[in-house]
């Protein structure tokens, strides 16, 4: 599964790479998180290219992703066309406001920060994580739960409404898939 | 047990496994993670972090640290390591290991922060002054950075040479699964009492510098350096052969860029296609021999190096092909990473 995941730099798109990586590393595949780094993060789009498979993962780069997350509009503009044919394009429906020009892909428009905000302020990344595992279908929601536990390891007191978010997001996803 | 462990993090973690117990190093994006980890890391082993007023100090340290017989280590990129390199061919004229990465970015000059490849004249061919070489290291993965690491420090006390890992941007900031090896006991470490200035060699001087003003002593010490440099290529050359046995295309190719041929050699093969790859593990030694034997195979039609640099690598590979077969070029610049949908056009383009 390879994965791109764009947006402004603070939105938390390459923490959601790495609960990705994190939940497959909990299921037992290989994984990798390759970060844009450097300028490019601060003046506006931050991106990751996160991958997880039982093979051995060859290239770290992604020129054809099965699943684009877009936080932000220019980040639609730029991956859409690299979406694999019959792919997924998630956007972030409260800052995206336009559609995707693809017809063979499909397409998810989600207000992930309102519905993550009436749980926790600060989950929509974890809501995000939720929204995706119906899709990828191999990674569990345990797996997941392991995650949250991991990188949260010193903040036990945010585990709760995360996992929360996490099944909220799941539950989402299952009623439109 | 596996973990998700960013490359520079891990190459850290896996030094302080081999038993490095000093890092001296100057600060510079893309390879920040490996002296941050190592500030905190190595007062917990009972360590010594510096972090040195230049890079030139960074590396004289290192030079001061091995010499008294430790294990020890800098890191930095590009830029940074240009600076090394007067430290680096003292180190290789007084004959100490040690271990030095090279995160690069691109350049020349300051030039950006973006992963390249525009190091491997500079690691492989000397980069410092003199006739000397680095036992050069290329891994490509995460996993790979662990386990090179961790064998560095013995591979570089075995033969008393001074070890470069070069990686690059990319692989650096990556995070993948990786099992780090179990810490080394460091009383089984190698016993450098017979040379090392440790301050019990029985009140006998012990001098360990690189000048040799006698002509035939100094060329006595340039015969043994590549005496060793032939029992190290013996000895010591690794490459990984991907989808070789009945290539007729193949990619050579190293570090980060090899993935990206490794991805492309699978597009092309599920198209029918032979393509396969041979990337070097080690840059110096070089694995000239496996490219000179599979050139003279017959259903070989060509060679791609593809390399993040205008072209480097390619001049290995040709003088290995020896004109057995046409050896092509393919390059990106700048911090750009080429894809592995680039790569197979090349090939089917240019069939």
């Amino acid at each position: 599964m390879k994965i791109i995941i764009s947006g402004f730099g603070g939105q938390g798109v390459l923490s959601l790479g790495k609960f990705i990586s994190y939940s497959a590393i909990e299921e037992n595949l290989n994984t990798s998180w390759l970060p844009s780094y450097g300028p490019e993060m601060r003046g506006g789009t931050a991106n990751c290219s996160v991958i997880y498979s039982a093979e051995e993962i060859a290239a770290p780069v992604i020129d054809k992703p099965d699943v684009l997350i877009a936080f932000n509009e220019p980040s639609l503009v730029k991956f859409e066309n690299s979406v694999k044919e019959g792919g997924v394009i998630i956007i972030n429906s409260d800052i995206v406001h336009l559609k995707t020009t693809r017809k063979d892909v499909k397409f998810y428009e989600i207000p992930v920060d309102t519905l993550a905000s009436a749980i926790n302020k600060r989950g929509a990344n974890v809501y995000m994580l939720g929204v995706l595992l119906p899709i990828f279908k191999d990674i569990s929601e345990e797996a997941a739960i392991g995650a949250i536990q991991h990188v949260f390891e010193n903040k036990p007191k945010v585990i709760p409404s995360n996992i929360e978010c996490l099944k909220a997001g799941i539950e989402y996803m299952k009623q439109r898939i | 047990m596996k973990k998700l462990w960013k490359g520079n993090e891990a190459i850290a973690e896996a030094a302080v496994a081999a038993g490095c117990r000093y890092f001296f190093g100057y600060p510079i994006t893309p390879q920040n993670e490996i002296p941050e980890y190592m500030s905190w890391r190595l007062f917990e082993v009972g360590g010594a972090f510096i972090q040195a007023e230049s890079e030139v100090s960074a590396i004289n340290m290192v030079y001061g640290a091995a010499g008294a017989g430790a294990r020890a280590m800098t890191s930095s990129s590009s830029p940074g390591i240009s600076l090394k390199q007067e430290g680096i061919s003292y180190i290789a004229g007084a004959d100490l290991p040690c271990v030095i990465v090279n995160m690069m970015r691109s350049g020349p000059g300051l030039g950006g922060i973006q992963p390249a490849q525009g190091d491997y004249f500079q690691a492989t061919k000397g980069g410092g002054h003199g006739d000397y070489h680095c036992i050069v290291y290329a891994p490509s993965t995460v996993q790979e950075f662990v386990d090179i690491t961790y064998r560095a420090f013995d591979v570089a006390d075995e033969y008393r040479n001074p070890v470069m890992i070069i990686g690059d941007g990319m692989l650096g900031q990556m995070m993948e699964s990786a099992e780090i090896p179990p810490m080394r006991d460091l009383s089984t470490l190698p016993n450098k009492d017979s040379w090392a200035a440790c301050g019990h060699s029985d009140g006998k001087q012990r001098l360990i510098n690189s000048i040799r003003f006698e002509a035939d002593e100094l060329e006595a010490f340039n015969d043994y350096l590549f005496k060793k440099y032939e029992k190290i290529a013996e000895k010591e050359t690794r490459y990984e052969e991907y989808y070789n046995d009945d290539a007729e295309y193949i990619f050579v190719a190293y570090g980060s860029v090899a993935r990206i041929c490794k991805a492309a050699v699978m597009e092309l093969r599920s198209e029918g296609i032979k393509a396969g790859l041979i990337r070097p593990i080690t840059l110096y030694p070089y694995p000239s021999k496996i490219i000179n034997d599979t050139a003279k195979k017959p259903y070989v039609k060509k060679f791609i190096t593809v390399e993040m640099s205008k072209g480097q690598m390619v001049e290995d590979v040709r003088l290995a092909v020896n004109g057995a077969k046409p050896v092509e070029f393919y390059g990106r610049c700048g911090g750009n990473v080429m894809m592995p949908a680039d790569l197979v056009k090349l090939v089917k383009e240019g069939k």
